[in-house]
C-alpha cells in the first residue's frame, strides 16, 4: 500500500508542471504581453499595478526564466496581488472564496450517491420494467438540460411563485434570528437549491453508470455461484453484486471534479453565492489576471487532489489493484 | 451481412432505431430552421418596439417579447444559427486536433506516445470551464474566439477513441501490406488507417456537438458568450433572468429549445453507436 502511494505521487510530478506550463502559456497566449493587454483594454488599472505585473513576471526576461521565476512564487503560494481597488493578495482572496465551493460540491456529490446508486441498482435488477424506462427517460433528460436554465425554471417557481425558497445569497438578509438553530436552518434553505442544481448534473451520468456496471457484473460467474448456493435474491445483489458493481464508480467520482468545479461558476453566479466560482466569474469580467491564473492553477491542483484520492480510495477497496 | 459494407449496413440497423430517427429529424428540422431564419421568423430579430416591452405570449408573439420589445420566437429561430454554428465549427477543431494527435500517438508508440498521452492527462486536470473563461478573458468575447476554445479545450476524448483505435488497426495485414507496398508512415496513417478508425469518432462527434452547445449556451448566458444584439439561446435566458419576477417567458422558450436540440444529437448518437457497433449495446 505505502509503495503504491509513493508510486502515485511520483506520477503526480510531471502532471503538476504540465499543468503550471500550461497556465503560464494561458497567461502569455494574449497578444503583446499580458500589461500591454491590461493598459489598452482596462482604463481603471493604476501605472503601479502594471508595473507590480511586470515585476511579477519578469517580463524583461526570456521566457524560460519568466516561468521559473513564477514558478517559484507559486510554490510559495504567491499568486501576486489582486488588480482590483483592494488589492489584496491573491491567495487571500481565493482562500476565503474555497470553503463554501468545497462544502456544496461534497454535499452534491453525497446526493448524487444517496439517489443514483438506488437508481442504478433498481434499474439494473429490473431491467425493462415501467422504472428502468422511466429512469432512461430521465437519464436522456438529464443529459440534455442546461443546468443553469433548469435553476431559472426552479428559481421561478420555487422562489417567485410559490415564495418557499430564497433565490440568492447564503442568509437572509437584515435577518437576526434568535437561535444558533433559526441560522442554520436559514442555512439550509439558501442552499437547497444550489446543491440541488449543482447534483442534477452528475445525477443522470451516475445512475446511468451504476445501471451499467450491475448489468455486467450480474452476469458474472461468482453471481451464478451465489445464486446456486441458495442465497436470497437480496443478498446477491445486494451484498455481491452492488459491492463489485460500485468499484469503478470511485473511478468516476474522482473524474467529475473539474466539471463539478467547473460548474460552480454558473450557479455560484445565478445564485449569487459567494464562492470560488463567483470570484472567477468576477475576475474574467474585470480582467483580474491574477486572480484568473490563481483560481486555474488551484482549480486544477483540486483535481488532481480529486483523483488521488479517487485512486487511494479505490486501491483501499480493491485488493487487486494495490497487490499488483 | 457484410456484403453491403459497414456503413450500409450502420444505416440500415440506425433507420430501425426509432429514437435515434426521431434525433435525426428533429436534427434536420434544426438545420433547415437556421438555414430559413429570414423566411421562418415573423419579426426582424433584433427590431425594438418600444410599446410591446416584455408583453406575455399572445398570438401576435407566440413567445412573447423581451425586455425591449423584441419578438421571442423570431430571436428562438435566429439563435439556432448560432447553435449550428458553434456546434459544428468547435466540434470540427476537435476532431482535427484529438484526431491527428490520437494518430501520431498511437501509431508510433514509444516517448511520442507517452509524451502526448501525458499532454492529454494534464489537459483533463483542469476544469475545461474554467479554462475556457480564462482564454476568453485573454481575448475578446466573440462567437469566433469562442468557437475556437470550445475546440482547443475539449480534443482530448476523441485523442484517447483515435489512439486506441490505431493500437489495434496498426498490427493488421492491411497496414502491413501497405508498408510493404512502400507507403511511407503519413500515408499509411491517413489514407489506411484513419478511415477504418473513424466509426467511434463519428459518434462522438455528434455527442460533442451537444456538449459545445450546452457550453455555448451556458457562456452566453453568463454574458461572456455570444454578444448582444445577435441572438443566441444563452443571451435571451440572460434577459429571461434579468427580468425573472415579471417574465417568464423569457426564461421558459429558449430553453426548450437547448433542451431539444441537444437532446436531439444525444439521441443520434447513442443510436450511431448502437448501429456501428452492436456488440456495445447494453
Amino acid at each position: 500500500m505505502f509503495a503504491y502511494l509513493v508510486k502515485r505521487l511520483i506520477l503526480m510530478i510531471p502532471l503538476f508542471f504540465g499543468i503550471t506550463l500550461i497556465s503560464f502559456i494561458v497567461m502569455h497566449l494574449a497578444p503583446g504581453s499580458p500589461t500591454d493587454l491590461q493598459t489598452q483594454m482596462n482604463p481603471k488599472v493604476s501605472v503601479e499595478a502594471i508595473q507590480r505585473l511586470r515585476a511579477f513576471y519578469g517580463l524583461d526576461k526570456p521566457v524560460h526564466v519568466q516561468y521559473l521565476i513564477w514558478l517559484k512564487r507559486l510554490v510559495k503560494l504567491d499568486f501576486g496581488n489582486s488588480f482590483s481597488p483592494d488589492n489584496r493578495k491573491v491567495v487571500d482572496k481565493i482562500s476565503e472564496r474555497i470553503p463554501i465551493t468545497i462544502i456544496i460540491n461534497l454535499l452534491s456529490l453525497f446526493l448524487i450517491l444517496l439517489v443514483a446508486i438506488p437508481i442504478g441498482v433498481l434499474s439494473a435488477t429490473h431491467k425493462n420494467s415501467l422504472f428502468d424506462k422511466f429512469t432512461t427517460v430521465f437519464v436522456f433528460i438529464g443529459f440534455a438540460m442546461p443546468t443553469f436554465w433548469l435553476a431559472l425554471l426552479l428559481m421561478i417557481l420555487f422562489g417567485v411563485q410559490l415564495g418557499w425558497l430564497p433565490i440568492s445569497g447564503l442568509k437572509s438578509l437584515g435577518y437576526m434570528p434568535s437561535s444558533y438553530l433559526l441560522i442554520f436552518l436559514d442555512r439550509v434553505k439558501h442552499l437547497i437549491l444550489p446543491v440541488l442544481l449543482s447534483a442534477f448534473g452528475g445525477l443522470a451520468g451516475f445512475s446511468r453508470y451504476v445501471r451499467s456496471n450491475m448489468l455486467e457484473v450480474i452476469q458474472q460467474d461468482y453471481i451464478k455461484t451465489a445464486r446456486a448456493k441458495g442465497l436470497p435474491e437480496r443478498q446477491v445483489v445486494y451484498h455481491h453484486a452492488l459491492r463489485n458493481a460500485l468499484l469503478p464508480v470511485i473511478t468516476i467520482l474522482g473524474l467529475s471534479v473539474p466539471g463539478l468545479i467547473g460548474g460552480s461558476v454558473i450557479f455560484e453566479t445565478i445564485f449569487a453565492i459567494p464562492g470560488m466560482g463567483q470570484l472567477f466569474y468576477g475576475s474574467v469580467m474585470a480582467r483580474d489576471y491574477p486572480v484568473i491564473m490563481g483560481i486555474l492553477v488551484i482549480g486544477a491542483f483540486l483535481t488532481l487532489l480529486g483523483n488521488l484520492v479517487a485512486d487511494i480510495s479505490y486501491s483501499l477497496a480493491d485488493p487487486r489493484i494495490r497487490n499488483n | 451481412m457484410y456484403e453491403h459494407g459497414l456503413w450500409a449496413e450502420s444505416f440500415r440497423r440506425l433507420r430501425k432505431d426509432r429514437l435515434a430517427v426521431s434525433g435525426g429529424i428533429l436534427v434536420i428540422f434544426l438545420f433547415i430552421c437556421s438555414f430559413l431564419a429570414p423566411l421562418l421568423a415573423p419579426y426582424d430579430p433584433g427590431e425594438i418596439n418600444v410599446r410591446e416591452v416584455i408583453s406575455p405570449p399572445s398570438l401576435k408573439h407566440p413567445m412573447g417579447t423581451d425586455q425591449l420589445g423584441r419578438d421571442v420566437l423570431s430571436r428562438v429561430i435566429w439563435g439556432s444559427r448560432i447553435s449550428l454554428k458553434v456546434g459544428f465549427v468547435a466540434v470540427g477543431i476537435a476532431i482535427v486536433i484529438g484526431a491527428f494527435l490520437g494518430a501520431i500517438s498511437g501509431y508510433y508508440g514509444g516517448w511520442i506516445d507517452t509524451l502526448i498521452m501525458r499532454f492529454v492527462d494534464v489537459m483533463l486536470c483542469f476544469p475545461t470551464f474554467f479554462l475556457i473563461l480564462a482564454v476568453i478573458a485573454l481575448l475578446e468575447p466573440s462567437i469566433w474566439n469562442i468557437m475556437v476554445v470550445i475546440g482547443v479545450t475539449g480534443w482530448m476524448g476523441v485523442a484517447r477513441l483515435v489512439r486506441a483505435e490505431f493500437l489495434s488497426l496498426r498490427e493488421r495485414e492491411f497496414v502491413l501490406a501497405a508498408r510493404a507496398l512502400g507507403s511511407s508512415d503519413l500515408r499509411i496513417i491517413f489514407l489506411h488507417i484513419l478511415p477504418n478508425a473513424l466509426a467511434p469518432v463519428l459518434v462522438s462527434a455528434t455527442l460533442g456537438v451537444s456538449g459545445a452547445i450546452l457550453t455555448e449556451s451556458a457562456l452566453s448566458f453568463l454574458g461572456i458568450g455570444v454578444q448582444p444584439p445577435t441572438p443566441s439561446w444563452g443571451n435571451i435566458l440572460t434577459a429571461g433572468k434579468d427580468n425573472i419576477e415579471i417574465a417568464w417567458w423569457l426564461s421558459l422558450y429558449p430553453g426548450f429549445a437547448i433542451l431539444f436540440t441537444v437532446l436531439a444529437y444525444n439521441l443520434l448518437g447513442e443510436g450511431l453507436r448502437d448501429a456501428l457497433d452492436p456488440r456495445l449495446k447494453v
